[in-house]
């Protein structure tokens, strides 16, 4: 970790009154008045963050980093810059790469690369089946073990379909506090499906995606879960039926999740007229009423995170036909300004509350001990610091993740990250990537 | 217009004004010197990632007539190659010097997507994309049925529009992109549209759309309909649960000899019976119904040359540098 310190001044924590912040050694050592004052002070360097928004370091429960397989999409390297200039301190990579990040092995690598990279915490998600099958049960055990300490399971991309085989993932994951973080989506209310099933559909002819697919699933495996009484998560979850369920989950105590993507907090399946593929992602764009279904379960509670599921691809992989292109959009690095947008802006949530759903909550959900924590002393200085008042232009190329498959192009959107601290290290100083924590070699 | 891409963009103006041209166009195929020399040293290709030996021939006997050249080009099976993808093709097309590009293709948006991008320069026809679109196929309908309605009502037909006049559109509307086109199509020209299918073969989502709907053709028969457009039943669907089998879906929602003969014996003299082709003689239609004098089947075929070779001359000859909408 780095011995530099840091004076922070004037950033508004949480959005309330601003307050001097030092950070010593990696930790949050003096808050407020007493930081100037504060022994170590005097060497520190001082940062002037007047006007920013002081938050915890934003964890995404759910990010595809590519690697292994797929490094000409995204790399460990590429993606956790990406997520450190988006304000994050920690990401899950989801387990379907190439190969499957379904053995110890498989996660132990993912987790040193990310380790190397020192941008931000890596952790990996293990697949629920081997390879993704939805035949047998993953080695879930093993990969909890490692050194990569798995917590969240997932075959996402595809859905773990089979009752039984997801029955069993529930009940063997309490054996590690382990979460099943579920794709729903019942494959043959879907098969070939483009898009949204309804009126544009209908109009466009794509073979449409309907919601009762995704909320078939969901309605099951809240069932599961409450019988065999283990921890369910839903992945991006899109329509207003899906809310009303695990409203009513939550409501008779069953142990469900729920996170929302930025992009289904914004974007319509009108966008899909144009038959740019850009806006090809799964589960697919949904109705101006299931957005605004989604705002208001995030605002209440029902839904409890962000998850951005940042989904790079190579160009040549949305440069064809709409049936041709793969699903999938970029995330990292828009997620804060589109949630700024759509739930900040708009007076649903505060910036407590915000740091609440893309830190506080994922962090526990995924077990993550030093992230999501509390901004007080004696804490890891995991922190993300915004200019909430900056307005930008979103342009894929200028960002550090090597997908340009944004759905946010060309759009102008509010919020800026000006700085990244990861253990007390600035990974992006004044908007740009400035140096990954250095490893100490204890890989 | 620079591109034909769909009708659902096709302003009234530009729908009759194709129209129109067409039937100039439709005189030219009735001389004995079947040739007009307006698109002399121009290049069309017809770009046909689907097998349609009909649509293509008729898009190629139209620019032939328009002393086009013509290059077809089929890129079968790159669905599955990775190797040509559209960009590529598009781009080869751009090089060679294109002046048009009609084309055929098994996905939805393909020909907008096309028209979209920065791939190629040339004005796009759509000539059927997936279960999207497939204008020119409703344009020629309209062609012919606006032909019909102007002979119904005694008056000459160029200029005219489809008000008032009442069409059934029957059958497979779920995978039909002649169904989308035409529904679009006619609305736009005044004519009153009601779709019949069972439940299965019609998209959710329709329900919305600027037409009846109905999953009984002998209601829709008898209360009256001035034109009858079955759609093709594609043998491959049968087996994927849309109906039960072949018998039930002919006797419930095909044009057979006992609706023929209830045509015929409610005096509705008037009524044709129209198929985009190719035909399942004996599923949506029987031989009777297709060869009977109310078919307009053969007439189609006709019209769809003189559609093509007016869509082809609006789009690439100097006559497009005039106003003409959209
Ligand atoms: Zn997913």
């Amino acid at each position: 970790m780095s011995n530099t310190s840091y004076l922070i001044r004037g950033a508004r924590p949480l959005g309330a009154a601003p307050a001097d912040l030092l950070i010593v050694d990696g930790l949050i050592a003096a808050l407020g008045a007493e930081a100037a004052a504060h022994a170590a002070a005097g060497g520190a360097t001082v940062i002037d963050a007047r006007g920013q928004i002081m938050l915890p370091g934003m964890v995404d429960l759910h990010t595809h980093l590519r690697e292994p397989g797929r490094e000409d999409a995204e790399t460990v390297e590429t993606g956790t810059r990406a997520a450190a200039k988006g304000g994050f301190t920690a990401v899950h990579a989801m387990a379907n790469s190439n190969p499957v990040a379904d053995t110890a092995g498989v996660v132990e690598q993912v987790w040193s690369l990310g380790k190397r990279s020192g941008w931000v915490d890596v952790r990996p998600v293990g697949a629920v089946t081997v390879g993704l099958a939805g035949e047998r049960l993953s080695e879930l055990g093993a990969m909890a073990d490692s050194r990569a300490r798995v917590r969240v399971f997932s075959d996402d991309g595809i859905c773990v379909h089979d009752p039984v085989l997801m029955r069993r993932a529930l009940e063997y994951v309490k054996a590690f506090d382990g979460v099943i973080a579920q794709h729903a989506q019942e494959p043959r209310l879907t098969e070939d499906a483009q898009m949204n099933e309804g009126e544009v559909s209908a109009v466009l002819g794509l073979v449409g995606w309907p919601a009762v697919a995704e909320e078939a699933i969901i309605a099951r495996d809240v069932l599961l879960a409450q019988h065999v009484d283990s921890r369910l998560h839903i992945c991006h979850v899109s329509t207003a039926g899906s809310v009303d369920i695990i409203r009513w989950a939550k409501e008779r105590g069953i142990k469900v999740t729920a996170e929302v993507t930025p992009h289904h907090l914004l974007l319509t399946e009108e966008l899909v007229r144009s038959y740019d593929p850009v806006y090809k992602v799964n589960p697919p764009l949904r109705r101006e009423a299931d957005v605004m279904a989604l705002r208001a379960a995030l605002a209440d509670g029902t839904i409890d995170v962000i998850g951005t599921d940042h989904a790079p691809h190579p160009s040549e992989a949305k440069e064809c036909e709409w049936a041709q292109a793969a699903m999938g959009m970029t995330g990292l690095e828009t997620a804060l300004s589109v949630v700024q947008h759509t739930m900040i802006e708009t007076g649903m949530i505060s910036w407590a509350d915000f740091a609440r759903i893309t830190s506080t909550t994922p962090a526990a959900i995924g077990l993550l001990a030093d992230q999501g924590r509390p901004i007080a002393v004696g804490e890891p200085a995991n922190l993300v610091f915004v200019d909430a008042d900056a307005r930008w232009i979103v342009d894929p190329y200028a960002m550090a993740t090597k997908g340009r498959n944004s759905p946010f192009k060309g759009l102008e959107l509010p919020g800026k990250v000006v700085s990244t601290f990861f253990h007390g290290h600035p990974t992006v100083l004044d908007g740009e990537l400035n140096t990954p924590v250095p490893t100490n070699g204890d890989l | 217009m620079k591109h034909l891409l769909s009708t659902l963009d096709l302003s009234r103006a530009d729908a009759i004004r194709i129209l129109d041209i067409a039937e100039e166009m439709a005189a030219v195929g009735h001389r004995e010197v079947k040739k007009l020399p307006a698109l002399r040293g121009r290049t069309v290709v017809n770009l046909f990632f689907e097998d349609s030996t009909r649509t293509r021939i008729s898009f190629e006997a139209a620019a032939k007539r328009l002393s086009a050249d013509v290059i077809n080009f089929a890129a079968k099976g790159s669905s599955v190659s990775k190797g040509e993808s559209l960009k590529d093709t598009a781009q080869t097309l751009e090089a060679i010097g294109a002046d048009a590009v009609v084309i055929r293709h098994w996905a939805s948006g393909a020909p907008a997507r096309l028209a979209a991008t920065d791939w190629i320069d040339a004005p796009v026809i759509n000539a059927g994309d997936g279960t999207h679109e497939h204008p020119t196929q409703a344009l020629l309908d309209a062609f012919t049925l606006r032909t019909h309605w102007a002979k119904v009502r005694g008056i000459q037909s160029s200029g005219t529009d489809l008000t008032g006049m009442r069409v059934s559109i029957v059958g497979d509307i779920l995978h039909s992109r002649v169904a989308r086109s035409n529904l679009w199509l006619l609305r736009t020209l005044g004519a009153e549209v009601t779709m019949v299918a069972p439940p299965t073969l019609l998209p959710v989502g329709s329900g919305s759309w600027p037409c009846k709907i109905s999953y009984d053709l002998d209601a829709t028969l008898a209360a009256g309909t001035d034109a009858v457009m079955m759609l093709r039943v594609q043998g491959e669907r049968m087996h994927a649960a849309f109906f039960p089998n072949a018998r039930e879906y002919s006797r419930r929602w095909g044009f057979d000899d006992a609706r023929l003969a209830t045509l015929d014996a409610a005096d509705s003299a008037a009524t044709i019976i129209m198929h985009p082709g190719p035909m399942n003689r004996g599923l949506e239609i029987s031989s009777g119904a297709a060869d009977s004098p109310r078919s307009t089947v053969l007439a189609q075929v006709s019209n769809g040359v003189a559609v093509r070779m007016a869509v082809l001359y609006l789009l690439l000859s100097g006559d497009q540098q005039r106003p003409a909408g959209n």
